[in-house]
């Protein structure tokens, strides 16, 4: 949540509270008169008060005493006094004598009675606000019955000024106290028009009104000029309350179109103030005129949802495509300016109420966020770590590790030695990752049925420390392959049920295999040998030596030792070798690669012959030229720092296109790039990257360009050209030169603390400063921060309470209902400015 | 080494003279076979001498009445070895799984007779260096540059046989036994030589001096025939269970306690033994009166002219006569064979029993000269275990490391971790390490943070005393900030007269969990190391200076701390906040998002899934992810705002249901950055 926003929120936070004023104790509340003599004498001429008369005794009226008592604060905010009149035993007259009196409430203008009020008419605080501002605003609230009445109002407001309409259900309720209020403030400006006609409802809008909640329309009528036509309309979209309303109205007080002629980045109008987007129509001299109308038809459109502003583009020198004729303002700071090619202004309407939908989620999070803050701390006892709360909502299911042995001090050693391979997972019960690993690791027998001598095992390190430590198993979950007579492999690879069962087939042959002839060697590269292995498909990578080449010799072996389990590594050194190599036209010491797809054989010479160039070449080989990229395998080409182009596709992708890239990946120097695709039926969540870039899923397939290394910028590829290898290179070189802007970028973000942490010191005792030997630098100079923490939630809270507190009071001035506010709600500083306009 | 060699060079030029160790260890008791076993295990030139021809001399008296109250628990459930010595406080510390008590005995409260027969196994088995028969009775220093501390220890032994070592580690325990003198103690008989036959007690009234758990003992072997008992001593009884220190009575000892109160005759008393006096009479009873009586007396007179308090005030408590007073006052170190040069000083206050040590366990007349075992016992005297088997077993590996690092250039033992491991780490420890738990408060495990806190490097059970210190002492840096990992009981909980069974004195919640009372795991965190002026700056009843932060584990009952959601969450947002970093786990999915659409990655995609340790996870624990809405179900592509709202047919709008939560959720996940 940016600040802006977070600003925003609470400003209006706070004038809500500033207008509503929910009462607290202290501050103002009833006052009280000896007697009707003392009350009428004092009353000043332009004040008005509501008064109600009780003998010395009551009886009874006690729940209507709490309700007028807890209206006093609200009511003085709008200059009514409360008063209760003790009427003394004898007093007869016209107010204290009368039994009819005593059940009423009188509400005085100077010693002019305005209006008397039953007191069953006063049930809350809401009923006594409304009912009372209704009567006081009797000239600036219209009460209307028929839609006669009603468009009576709007034909003599034509031209003069705007008209708020408002339905509420019934009168004294929240919303009718909403609208009052609203009125109370705005009431000079826009005739306002209250009804509690269902009727008139269904009348004045489009498909069935639901007749129990409040409604409220805003009637341009200002501009109409029209006399046969009606008024246009904005409807409130959002339930009625002084908030939305008061929103509603400032937003339709708003210029309907803002002209602009700066840097986009700088400009600021209510809309983003309030939390809205902002869309700019880049507009330039020959098509002002056209813009200018569609930025007209667009702000109608989008009234009450976001701003329009017309940006002229031949005076502010925008560094964006040329072709870009939107831009997208969000009022989240930091957000950079989207710029976009739209073709319709239909688009720019879904892209908007996209956006507000999004913001509607999270602001609905937000408060229950809120509220939660007022009841508990927030929600850092709640688990966010997908991985421990998925683990610990399986914890139920009882897995089915019948075929994985249990090892322990006792048997461990014995157990080793009774199969060929044994495959031991150090895991810890308590700890969420190795109990998620296991459960991988329970589905590898079934992948495994059928292959002998391997025995799956596990341990406890939480039961078995002594053997953990021993086995240098330091941290959970671990893996080891112990084969007899040999040193334990420790697994290193993806934590998949499918990844380690490949990976402990694989590693049953020693790798690199020694092929003894060239019939084998050759079936080895078709994938038939060794036996065990042809049912697994695996790109087969041959080792060919000559009897000179001992040295790269070994650097194979030791290579093969290094990434046994992960690749699939035969040698060749007979004496035909050379034979063999020139086959493929390479000589020894060579390496012939047999990828799994195609078995086609490529001869690659080696002439580096340490042990981590070799296991780097392996590596690098290994690599597709045009990768379909998955979860598992993404990680191997991150590796190779480069930018990806990537083709995001629905599901496989077509002939054309393999071929295209194919192409395009082969015939690029030095490979300056990672050429791959996508598949988003197999590997859905890229659909959440795609979202991330372009808010919605552009149309499929999509060739993006993505930074992932440098500055992160994220490219589209215009998808009115065709994926060919030449209009990929041509735009290459554009975006190269830098012509193209990018259509998003990776965010740069931290990873901070999701959220913060009891702050057990400060709860503990206070700090006693003169134990600090360094003034400067102790926590007992900020006792509320916590730990490392600019992100502390208490920490804003708490620290800057006493600041707000004292701006709110200067800034309200007497009066003014801000007593009672909750100081951590007055927000920074724009609510002082905000509340002195209402 | 080189100086090792040089030093041992010239001790074999003097060899007529004296027999060159670098360690002599004083003292063949549980410390000294411990201290042994450490430098055995080191490879360390070293001797232990005992005067005892057998080793634990002092088991083979003490305690009289041979029930050890150290318990020797056989079962836990848990087959845990390093959590199972929580609960066996006889056991040294060796790797040998055959040297643990429980195989000596079955007993809760075993008998003293094998502890003897444990120890004798223990030297034996690990084939330590002891030479027996030699008692050390004098130990002077010889200054020399080139020695280690600047100067030699040289022992003499009753032979006028000499000795010369680098380092001295004194394990003498405590045996003096502790005697008070006023008129009349001439006919008190001490703890160490009354007879524990019952049947000498028989119809006899007896008076016991001292209200410690030998005194309380030797109550209970004769509590049955006894006409009565009374005890008296300066201060009230100190009860274990509510001080939480095990050197107070401890209830499998209390059998008075029920007779006092139940009005069975027996009593305890408080007043100083020093204002005492014992007067015997003509039949050879005891009567109790006090010095200043004595003192304004004419000495020549009989035993009827002495004034006893009764004369003047009728119900005096203890005008009953005594048939036999019996001195249980406990033990204390002895000094009288150190060279005044060593300047072993006794303690102040309540610690006077035991030299004056640093909390390093080095002495703080001499450098080189370390007190081990119950001697050492003054640097958490009536707080923690330090005197006891149980406790000293780790403070003496403590010291042997500390002496590793400064003479051998052998750093403190550590392992370095990953970051994403940080979490992990301490909850392994705080639950299974057994140092921590018996040493609360004293031994501390320490993480050191790696520049940019990508890294840690943990190290176990360091003295908290000398933190400040820890850079010199343990030859690992600090520069990037710690964490210090102990154990506390509740602030105001443990204490003689506190009422420690009050209702609702248990928390259960992970918020208020520095209110916890039991013991219970406290997590400092320091962005620098403190000084020496900050430790002794600290705030009364802090073991610590105030951290940048602290974090309790809220205590449980099962001492099982591994609940994802109060003990581990809470845990993990301490550190996240210390470090400003996000340590939550991620599927390979989420992190395969993140590196696509963020230029930096959490911890866990770091080291995890980009090292090609991607936690893929099974079906079953996505599903439950993407229900716990933490993780974005993809399959299902439509999304939001795609359609128009009024085409989505009922299942649809389920769907989109379940599609909602996980967006907003997953905003949640991902814009990690607090509003």
């Amino acid at each position: 949540m940016s600040a802006q926003k977070d600003r925003w929120v609470s400003s209006l936070v706070f004038l809500l509270f500033c207008a509503s004023s929910i009462p607290k104790c202290g501050g103002a509340s009833l006052q009280q008169e000896p007697s009707p003599q003392h009350y009428f004498s004092g009353l000043e001429a332009g004040k008005t008060s509501l008064a109600f008369f009780s003998p010395s005794v009551s009886r009874g009226a006690q729940p209507f005493l709490e309700q007028i008592e807890s209206s006093a604060e609200a009511l003085q905010d709008y200059g009514v006094s409360v008063v209760k009149v003790n009427c003394p035993k004898e007093d007869v007259s016209r107010y204290c004598g009368e039994e009819n009196a005593l059940r009423k409430a009188f509400l005085f203008r100077g010693n002019r009675l305005i209006r008397e009020f039953p007191t069953d008419a006063l049930f809350d605080v809401n009923s006594i606000v409304a009912n009372v501002l209704f009567a006081l605003l009797f000239n600036e609230v219209k009460y209307v019955e028929t839609l006669a009445d009603l468009e009576n109002i709007e034909n003599v407001l034509k031209g003069k000024s705007n008209m708020v309409f408002a339905y509420v259900p019934a009168t004294g309720t929240a919303e009718h106290r909403a609208v009052m209020e609203a009125a109370f403030v705005y009431g000079t400006m826009h005739q306002f028009v209250l009804t509690t006609e269902a009727a008139l409802l269904k009348a004045t809008s489009h498909d069935d009104p639901d007749v129990s909640s409040a409604w409220l329309l805003f009637c341009h009528c200002q501009q109409a000029t029209e006399a046969a036509q009606p008024c246009r309309r904005t409807a409130l979209a959002q339930p009625l309350t002084l908030l939305s309303i008061h929103r509603h109205l400032k937003l339709m007080g708003a210029p309907l179109v803002t002209e602009v002629a700066e840097d986009p980045e700088k400009i600021s109008t209510v809309h983003l103030q309030l939390g809205l987007p902002l869309v700019f129509i880049l507009s330039q001299k020959e098509t002002y005129e056209a813009d200018r109308r569609t930025a007209e038809f667009l702000a109608w459109q989008l009234l009450g949802k976001a701003g329009v502003a017309l940006l002229s583009r031949d005076l502010v020198d925008l560094n964006v495509l040329h072709r870009s004729n939107v831009a997208l303002k969000t009022p989240d700071e930091g957000m950079p300016i989207q710029y976009l090619v739209l073709e319709d202004t239909d688009e720019v309407i879904t892209l908007v109420e996209n956006k507000n939908k999004v913001k509607q989620i999270q602001e609905d999070e937000q408060e229950e966020e809120e509220e939660e803050d007022e009841k508990e701390n927030n929600n850092q006892d709640i688990q966010d770590d997908q991985v421990v709360e998925a683990v610990s909502r399986d914890k139920k299911r009882e897995l089915p590790l019948e075929q994985i042995l249990v090892l322990t001090e006792e048997n461990f050693h014995s157990s080793l030695s009774e199969a060929a391979r044994t495959v031991v997972l150090f895991y810890a019960s308590w700890e969420a990752v190795s109990l998620a690993v296991l459960r991988s690791y329970s589905e590898v027998p079934a992948h495994l049925k059928g292959t002998p001598g391997v025995l799956l095992a596990r341990v406890n390190c939480w039961d078995w420390p002594g053997l953990c430590s021993q086995e240098n198993v330091t941290q959970f979950p671990t893996i080891k392959i112990y084969r007899e007579g040999q040193q334990a492999v420790t697994y290193g690879g993806m934590w998949g049920a499918e990844e380690l069962s490949s990976f402990i087939l694989l590693s049953q042959v020693s790798c690199p295999l020694k092929l003894a002839t060239m019939d084998e060697a050759e079936g080895y590269l078709r994938g038939e040998f060794p036996s065990e292995l042809s049912p697994h498909q695996h790109t087969s990578l041959l080792g060919v030596f000559s009897s000179a080449t001992s040295e790269a010799r070994e650097a194979f072996e030791e290579a093969g030792n290094i990434l046994s389990g992960h690749v699939r590594m035969g040698m060749y050194f007979e004496d035909d070798a050379l034979a063999l190599s020139q086959k493929y036209s390479v000589s020894p010491p060579a390496l012939l690669l047999a990828r799994s797809g195609g078995r086609s054989v490529e001869g690659i010479s080696l002439s580096k012959h340490s042990v981590q160039d070799m296991v780097q070449r392996i590596r690098y080989e290994l690599l597709d030229i045009f990768p379909e990229i998955t979860v598992p395998n993404l990680p191997q080409y991150l590796q190779l720092g480069k930018p990806f182009l990537i083709l995001f596709s629905a599901g496989d992708i077509t002939q054309v296109e393999s071929k295209e890239m194919l192409k395009l990946a082969k015939g690029t120097p030095q490979q300056a790039f990672v050429a791959c695709w996508l598949n988003l039926k197999k590997t859905p969540v890229g659909y959440g990257i795609l979202r991330t870039y372009f808010s919605t899923t552009p149309s499929l397939p999509v060739l993006l360009w993505v930074n992932l290394h440098a500055g992160g910028q994220v490219f589209k590829f215009p998808s009115e050209q065709s994926i060919t290898e030449m209009n990929i290179l041509s735009w290459l070189e554009k975006l190269q030169a830098g012509l193209e802007i990018p259509s998003s970028t990776l965010s740069e973000e931290d990873w901070k603390p999701p959220l913060p942490a009891y702050d057990f010191l400060q709860m503990m005792e206070p700090p006693v400063p003169e134990l600090s030997p360094h003034p400067g630098d102790t926590p007992a100079q900020h006792p509320p921060k916590s730990p490392g923490g600019d992100t502390a939630r208490g920490d804003t809270a708490t620290r800057e309470e006493p600041s707000q507190e004292s701006t709110a009071e200067e800034v309200g001035g007497p009066g003014r209902g801000l007593r009672g506010t909750a100081p951590r709600l007055a927000a920074r500083d724009k609510q002082g400015k905000r509340h002195s306009e209402l | 080494l080189g100086l090792a060699l040089y030093a041992s060079s010239l001790c074999a030029a003097s060899a007529a003279t004296f027999l060159y160790h670098d360690y002599c260890v004083i003292g063949a008791g549980p410390a000294g076979l411990q201290a042994a076993y450490f430098l055995q295990q080191a490879g360390r030139d070293y001797v232990v001498f005992e005067r005892s021809h057998a080793p634990g001399s002092f088991f083979a008296l003490y305690p009289r009445h041979r029930k050890l109250i150290s318990i020797n628990k056989q079962y836990t459930g848990k087959s845990n070895s390093e959590f199972n010595l929580r609960h066996d406080w006889n056991s040294l510390l060796s790797h040998d799984r055959r040297l643990l008590f429980r195989h000596y005995s079955r007993d809760f409260f075993p008998d003293a007779d094998t502890m003897v027969r444990y120890l004798e196994d223990f030297a034996a088995l690990l084939k330590l260096r002891v030479q027996y028969n030699t008692a050390i009775i004098h130990v002077t220093l010889e200054k020399n540059e080139q020695a280690w501390n600047g100067h030699y220890f040289l022992l003499t032994d009753q032979d006028r046989k000499s000795y010369k070592c680098s380092s001295l580690l004194v394990a003498a325990g405590t045996w003096v036994p502790n005697v008070v003198n006023f008129p009349g103690s001439e006919y008190v008989e001490g703890y160490e030589t009354v007879s524990i036959n019952p049947e000498d007690f028989a119809g006899q009234t007896v008076l016991i001096l001292g209200r410690g758990n030998s005194a309380f003992e030797t109550a209970e072997n004769i509590l049955g025939v006894t006409n009565f008992i009374h005890m008296v001593s300066r201060s009230r009884v100190r009860l274990s269970w509510a001080t939480h220190y095990v050197g107070d009575l401890r209830a499998i000892n209390n059998g008075l306690l029920d007779t006092y109160q139940l009005k069975s005759l027996d009593g305890l008393l408080e007043g100083d033994l020093e204002d005492l006096a014992i007067v015997k009479d003509k039949k050879g009873k005891l009567h109790i009166t006090l010095r200043f009586y004595l003192e304004n007396r004419n000495i020549s007179a009989g035993i009827d002219s002495i004034t006893l308090p009764q004369d003047e005030l009728d119900n005096f408590a203890t005008r009953a006569p005594y048939d036999r007073v019996i001195r249980c006052l406990g033990w204390k170190f002895d000094f009288s064979i150190y060279n005044r040069s060593l300047r072993m000083m006794p303690g102040k206050g309540n610690i006077k029993k035991y030299p004056q040590i640093k909390p390093s366990y080095e002495s703080r007349g001499t450098r080189g000269l370390f007190v081990l075992g119950t001697a050492s016992h003054s640097v958490d005297f009536r707080k923690s275990a330090g005197g006891f088997i149980h406790g000293f077993r780790y403070t003496t590996r403590a010291v042997h490391r500390l002496l590793e690092n400064r003479h051998h250039g052998v750093p403190w033992p550590s392992t370095v971790y990953p970051i994403t491991q940080l979490t992990n780490s301490i909850i392994k420890r705080v639950n299974e390490a057994s140092g921590l738990y018996q040493m609360f408060s004293v031994l501390a495990d320490i993480i050191l943070l790696k520049e940019n806190a990508t890294a840690f490097e943990y190290l176990e059970e360091y003295p908290i005393g000398i933190l400040a210190e820890l850079e010199m002492q343990t030859g690992r840096k600090a520069r990037n900030g710690l964490f210090v990992i102990i154990m506390e009981y509740g602030r105001n909980f443990s204490g003689a007269d506190k009422d420690v069974f009050y209702y609702n004195r248990a928390v259960g919640e992970a918020q208020h969990a520095w209110q916890s009372n039991f013991l219970h795991p406290v997590i400092y965190y320091y962005k620098h190391l403190p000084t020496e002026r900050e430790m002794r700056l600290r705030p009364p009843d802090w073991p610590l200076p105030r951290p940048n932060a602290i974090h309790h584990i809220v205590e449980d009952f099962l001492t099982d701390w591994t609940a994802p959601n109060a003990h581990i969450l809470p845990l993990r947002r301490f550190l996240e906040n210390c470090l400003s970093t996000d340590l939550r786990n991620f599927f390979a999915e989420s992190c395969f998002l993140f590196a696509f659409t963020h230029q930096k990655l959490p911890p866990s995609c770091q080291q995890g899934y980009i090292r090609m340790q991607g936690l893929l996870g099974s079906q079953e624990l996505r599903r439950h992810a993407v229900q716990a809405g933490l993780l974005q179900d993809y399959t299902h592509t439509d999304f939001l705002g795609d359609r128009p709202p009024d085409s989505h047919d009922g299942s649809q709008e389920q769907l989109m249901r379940d599609h909602g939560i996980p967006v907003r959720s997953l905003q949640h996940l991902v814009n990690a950055k607090d509003e």
